[in-house]
């Protein structure tokens, strides 16, 4: 890695200047292999895929330098954030020609070393192949996968395209132009101004005007201001502000920094979930190297400016991610909410004047200040400016992380970027906002997505979580799921979420035992309606929506539980029988794995589940090689697969 | 501010270590010794204040895996603050653990993506061969403990478990065994 000479910038004009040099320098490169480090595709093993194409770059350095390719000059290889594309990982891509190499293994390195690099020819097996219904033809580039065509990302600009721990890379990318812009050519004022007149809505959940958040900490005269970054991301079903965080430090920072400007703050706080420390350990790198460069710090760049960014590490809690509860943790303290009458633009951290913000909306800030406020209005919808990651995931096909603009409909998101549904089964629901959120059912798929016709609807943008669920997800199971989660998150300060919950819980669980009565689910919405109107904080008051919007929607499969003891999706286990079918040729594998011997056979003849011995750990099913065992409820097969 | 993490002072494994000579008799005073040692090595990073609690609490518990009440004695004193409200911070967190943990701890996500495709039935199988409840207790053998986590980023491999840094993707109840076979500490 190329350093700054180790010395600090001194000026914008500085920055700047080295900013240019670097791209000069980067206009000689010829290549750039870029190995996809984002959460999945470590999981999949790419380090070892990183590791093994150094050792191949360097075992045909001679060859490779024939061909004009200098290794760190001409051709550089890299480790990114998320690619997004996390079902297709590992990912390696070839740039500039955009070659999209997927499911790549170490040993493949070499082949895209001695085909790719040098003879210039693809490895045709590592090439993503489109599905059935497009022609099921293979793709040489990224640019042509309807995945990524049909995206456009902001907030995601350089995630998978920098080098998360580079500073330099980041330069090149264009980094740091909006700050150096900011604090050289625009006041505090215009930069409050810019921010506003792109309605910039909060990405963290509650969608609150950004510009108009800043503009009235503005107005508060008091000498200190507290910035404040929530990386808490507490949704359990998503990974958007990681892959963000993870993967383009660098453009969170900035936006602090622009943010910083604009309000005066001199002290910043990240507070990044538990569960990150890769996050952590990326952003405190680039802090320190933003330290060093004289980007942070005191007098920053030359102009007076002083901020300093600490890092918290979250103490895994969700009801954290509540900007009051965020800053009691940061005090030390128990995170509880407070009453939102307390404004915390004026008492917040240490009962001083803070601004909080999410991760993805301090990131939609220097391509603001960049391109103008007008570039970032003219994408999206009237009242939901812009674009929005989401990370989708469940039983779609191409799952991971993407961006769309504000406006794009459920079906698109879900069957033309998504692919559809795993092995085209009926789509049943998508929920979105996470566990404040909702679960919209296939007659909403041409809902245009934006903050308000998610809400009127009874779902919730959130932050972004996007779940797909087919026929074979249990409506009940997941209402049950969220209200425990919330059970194991309520902080318990208040009465109605505390107790409602469990009430909730209760109730739901009878259901999904089959010992729901006539008469629960109206006890159940009036359960809801107390919680959303006494409860203190946002968590309580949202927390029966996944409730409230899958009895909307889906009352007929709640019905059938209480009244008929069926799961139709073949989830709720005191609901279903494992049976083994005719087709069982004997092969006596799910007789030897059952851990109570419920089953009996003998070699080669048909087997026999006994359903009082059952206990319906799906063991059998996942184990049985010739796919002959049903799950019934009611009497009927409602089969399931074990793991979609 | 983060400190990095100063080595010297006990790797996890160690400290499930500590929690297995705590209890043979005897031993105990040398196991109470190694945990007071590095909770004052910790302490020495951070200003004695209620703001440092959370993230001493943190190295702590990265340190010796759980945060016995030992230690917390040793912080409340140091910082100054009621060893109640230390308790109650402690058991507010879920990245706290207040009991000792197995030699591994088996982490299975229960992030939405993961639980439409089937973690639950991880977790039940789980907790039938292990004997154990998630965060709470040690397999009798001692080997392992149970976890549940929220996403953990591999959505596209759901439903996920994780034994240290290594990922399991598309879990059934059927190849649990042969992980927990696989993973067995020497
Ligand atoms: C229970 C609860 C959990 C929340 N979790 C998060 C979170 O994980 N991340 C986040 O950015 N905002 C979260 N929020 C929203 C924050 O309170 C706050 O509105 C937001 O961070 C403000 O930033 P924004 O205006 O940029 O969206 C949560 C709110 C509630 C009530
Ligand atoms: S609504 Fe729930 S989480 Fe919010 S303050 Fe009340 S008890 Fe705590
Ligand atoms: S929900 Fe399990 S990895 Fe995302």
């Amino acid at each position: 890695m190329t350093s700054s000479n180790g010395k600090p910038f001194g000026s914008v004009k500085n920055l700047l200047k080295r900013a240019e040099k670097i791209l000069k320098e980067r206009k000689k490169l010829k290549q750039e292999i870029r190995v996809c480090a984002g959460p999945g595709c470590i999981a999949l093993g790419a380090k070892d895929i990183h590791k093994e194409l150094c050792k191949q770059l360097d075992d045909h350095k001679k060859e490779l330098e024939a061909a004009g390719l200098e290794l760190n000059v001409t051709l550089s290889e890299k480790c990114t954030g998320c690619h997004g594309m996390c079902e297709a990982g590992p990912i390696v891509t070839i740039e500039p020609e955009g070659t999209f190499y997927t499911g790549v293994k170490p040993r493949d390195t070499k082949k895209i070393v001695e085909k790719t690099l040098l003879k210039d020819q693809l490895v045709d097996p590592l090439l993503y192949q489109l599905g059935h219904h497009r022609g099921g033809g293979k793709v040489k580039h990224y640019a042509d996968i309807p995945f990524y065509s049909l995206q456009l990302r902001v907030a995601l600009r350089k995630v998978g395209v920098v080098d998360p721990t580079n500073f330099d890379d980041f330069l090149a990318e264009g980094g740091f132009q909006a700050f150096a812009k900011a604090i050289a050519e625009m006041t505090p004022e215009d930069v409050i101004d810019q921010v506003e007149k792109s309605g910039l809505r909060g990405r963290g959940g509650a969608g609150f005007s950004t510009g108009r958040k800043w503009r009235s900490a503005l107005r508060v005269k008091e000498d200190r201001v507290w910035l404040i970054c929530n990386g808490d991301e507490g949704d359990p079903g998503a990974f958007m502000d990681r892959a963000i965080m993870e993967g383009d430090p660098y453009s969170v920072l900035e936006g602090m920094m622009i943010g910083a400007y604009a309000l005066g703050a001199t002290d910043a706080w990240i507070y990044v979930r538990h569960e990150y420390p890769l996050a952590v350990e990326h952003l405190q790198m680039a802090i320190d190297k933003l330290t060093n460069a004289g980007l942070l710090g005191e007098n920053i760049l030359g102009t007076g400016m002083t901020l300093n960014v600490r890092i918290s590490r979250g103490g895994g809690a969700f009801v954290c991610g509540e900007s009051s509860a965020l800053m009691r943790s940061l005090e030390g303290k128990v995170g509880e909410p407070r009453a939102k009458y307390v404004r915390s633009v004026e008492k917040g951290l240490h009962d001083e004047p803070t601004v909080l913000n999410n991760v993805e909306t301090f990131t939609c800030v220097p391509a603001i200040i960049d391109k103008g406020a007008e570039w970032f209005a003219s994408m999206g919808r009237e009242k939901s400016k812009g674009t929005k990651a989401f990370s989708l995931v469940g039983k779609v096909k191409h799952t991971g992380l993407i961006e769309v603009p504000m406006g794009r409909t459920l079906r698109e998101i879900i069957f033309d970027i998504g692919g559809g549904i795993i092995d085209d089964r009926p789509f049943k629901a998508v929920q979105t906002g996470g566990p404040s959120g909702g679960c919209l059912p296939a007659g909403k798929l041409n809902l245009q997505v934006d903050f308000d016709t998610l809400a009127d609807a009874g779902a919730m943008m959130g932050s972004g979580g996007m779940i797909v669920m087919d026929d074979h997800t249990c409506m009940v199971d997941v209402a049950k799921y969220f209200i425990n989660f919330l059970i194991g998150e309520s902080c318990g300060k208040c009465v109605p979420c505390r107790e409602g919950l469990y009430q909730l819980y209760d109730l739901l669980n009878k259901i999904t035992n089959g010992e729901g009565k006539p008469g629960d689910l109206e006890t159940i919405e009036t359960l809801c309606h107390t919680m959303e109107v006494a409860s203190l904080c946002a968590l309580g008051k949202s927390a029966p929506y996944p409730v409230t919007s899958t009895i909307k929607y889906f009352r007929e499969e709640y019905e059938e539980h209480i009244n008929d003891g069926v799961c139709r999706a073949g989830v709720c286990p005191k609901l279903i029988v494992y049976h083994i079918n005719d087709d069982c040729n004997g092969c006596e594998v799910c007789r030897k794995h059952c851990p109570t011997n419920a089953i009996t056979g003998e070699k080669k003849k048909l087997h026999v589940i006994d359903p009082d011995l059952c206990i319906s750990c799906g063991i059998c099913k996942s184990v049985c090689k010739f796919d002959t065992i049903d799950i019934m409820s009611g009497g009927k097969i409602v089969s399931r697969d074990v793991v979609a | 501010m983060t400190p990095s993490k100063k080595a010297g002072v006990g790797s996890p494994r160690s400290g499930a270590k500590t929690s297995k000579t705590k209890k043979k008799n005897g031993a105990g005073k040398n196991a109470s010794k190694v945990i007071l040692a590095a909770t004052d090595e910790i302490l020495a990073h951070y200003p004695l204040e209620e703001a440092s609690l959370i993230m001493v609490l943190q190295e702590l518990n990265d340190q010796l895996n759980w945060l016995p009440p030992k230690a917390l004695e040793r912080v409340a004193k140091k910082l100054n603050v009621p060893f109640g409200k230390v308790q109650g911070v402690a058991t507010f967190y879920r990245a706290f653990s207040l009991k000792p943990k197995g030699k591994k701890t088996v982490k299975v996500c229960t992030g939405t993506a993961c639980h439409v495709r089937g973690a639950s039935m991880l977790v039940d199988e789980l907790k039938r061969s292990l004997e154990v409840e998630p965060g709470e207790g040690i397999s009798e053998d001692g080997n392992f403990s149970l976890e549940t986590v929220n996403c953990v980023g591999a959505c596209a491999m759901a439903p996920v478990a994780m034994i240290g840094d290594h990922y399991y993707a598309s879990m059934t109840p059927g190849n649990i065994a042969k992980m927990l076979k696989k993973e067995k500490p020497e």
